[in-house]
């Protein structure tokens, strides 16, 4: 009964043996430190094209994301978690409509609003 | 002869369609349903990266992010939590193995180390407004302390949390509704720790 979950699994419920799951989390560990180490080192570096590091940091950060979805919540694309799978790419997908539809939004207005010592003038 | 049962249990269990095989284990559910929550919370997170996207440049003629940010202790923060992290998943193990003096050695070690970060936080955030430039200065700042303020408010419930779940191990031992909150958590304090990589790469390494 310990891997066949005919409801499926909830997340961060152990996949394995408790010993593979000790070395997931060291994994991750190792993972999440190198890929924090190089956010930060990139981030002040002068050897890395300059308009390149956000997209940079951004890979670096959704990478680790990825890693501390896999290996400290243990989230699979495995059929007995295709319900957490799922709930995730719709809140991820919320998450990005927000995001990008603000500033999509706020960009916009800003290039149409009058420059701000013309409405001064026609507030006279 | 027993896995022969098992067996025959598993092949009957996969003839019957999952609409009709009943109600999921409590433990599934509580996990799946503070799994939405999560997402729902993770939600709310978004709005506030959304202003702080937004805003982030409208500093009112008032300080920059770039002045007023320490990379170095942001960089000892982010180890701290990580490490909390990991030491909440070996917790988390323990609560499976029902290993009561490991369950409290790796969650203190959670509370002492989330506590480290919250103390430095503060200690920030406090050094911030002491220069002047509180919430209230420029909009950059609303929305900074609006956003880190909502992360470190959600480290100060966990703690909290974890301290309730350490007197309830204390009381209960390990009830299964004491392990569905212990997992509860460990979710709780993994998905905290996704949203500050997307606090310190976007408000504290892209400050401009």
């Amino acid at each position: 009964m310990s891997n066949s979950a005919p409801q499926g699994r909830s997340p961060g419920k152990a996949t394995h043996g408790a010993a593979d799951n000790a070395r997931s989390y060291v994994i991750g560990l190792a993972f999440a430190l190198v890929l924090t180490c190089a956010s930060f080192w990139a981030s002040a570096s002068s050897l890395i094209y300059g308009p390149a590091v956000p997209v940079l940091l951004a890979v670096l950060a959704i990478a680790q994301m990825g890693v501390h979805l896999v290996f400290f919540l243990h989230l699979s694309s495995a059929p007995d978690q295709s319900n957490n799978f799922l709930a995730l790419a719709f809140g991820l997908f919320v998450s990005a409509l927000v995001v990008f539809g603000s500033l999509l939004i706020m960009a916009n207005l800003n290039h149409n609003m009058m420059p701000m010592d013309r409405l001064l003038e026609l507030q006279r | 002869m027993m896995s022969a049962i098992a067996v025959s249990q598993r092949a009957v269990e996969d003839d019957i369609p999952l609409s009709m095989r009943g109600p999921a284990p409590a433990s599934v559910v509580a996990g799946f349903g503070f799994w939405l929550f999560l997402l729902s919370d993770i939600i709310l997170f978004a709005a506030f990266f959304a202003a702080y996207a937004v805003l982030s440049g409208e500093t009112a003629g008032g300080p920059s992010g770039l002045s007023l940010f320490h990379k170095q202790r942001v960089f000892i923060e982010t180890l701290f939590l990580l490490f909390s992290s990991v030491t909440c998943g070996f917790g988390s193990l323990a609560v499976q193995r029902g290993n009561r003096p490991r369950t409290c050695l790796w969650m203190i070690a959670t509370l002492l180390l989330g506590g480290v970060f919250l103390a430095l936080e503060l200690t920030e955030f406090s050094g911030i407004v002491a220069t002047g430039a509180g919430p209230s200065r420029s909009a950059f700042l609303s929305a900074f302390f609006a956003l880190v303020g909502a992360h470190g408010a959600h480290v100060t419930f966990g703690l909290a949390w974890l301290v309730v779940m350490l007197l309830q191990l204390g009381t209960f031992g390990f009830e299964p509704m004491v392990r569905r909150r212990f997992v509860c958590f460990a979710l709780f304090w993994h998905a905290l720790d996704i949203v500050w990589v997307g606090v310190f790469t976007i408000v504290y390494l892209g400050a401009r």
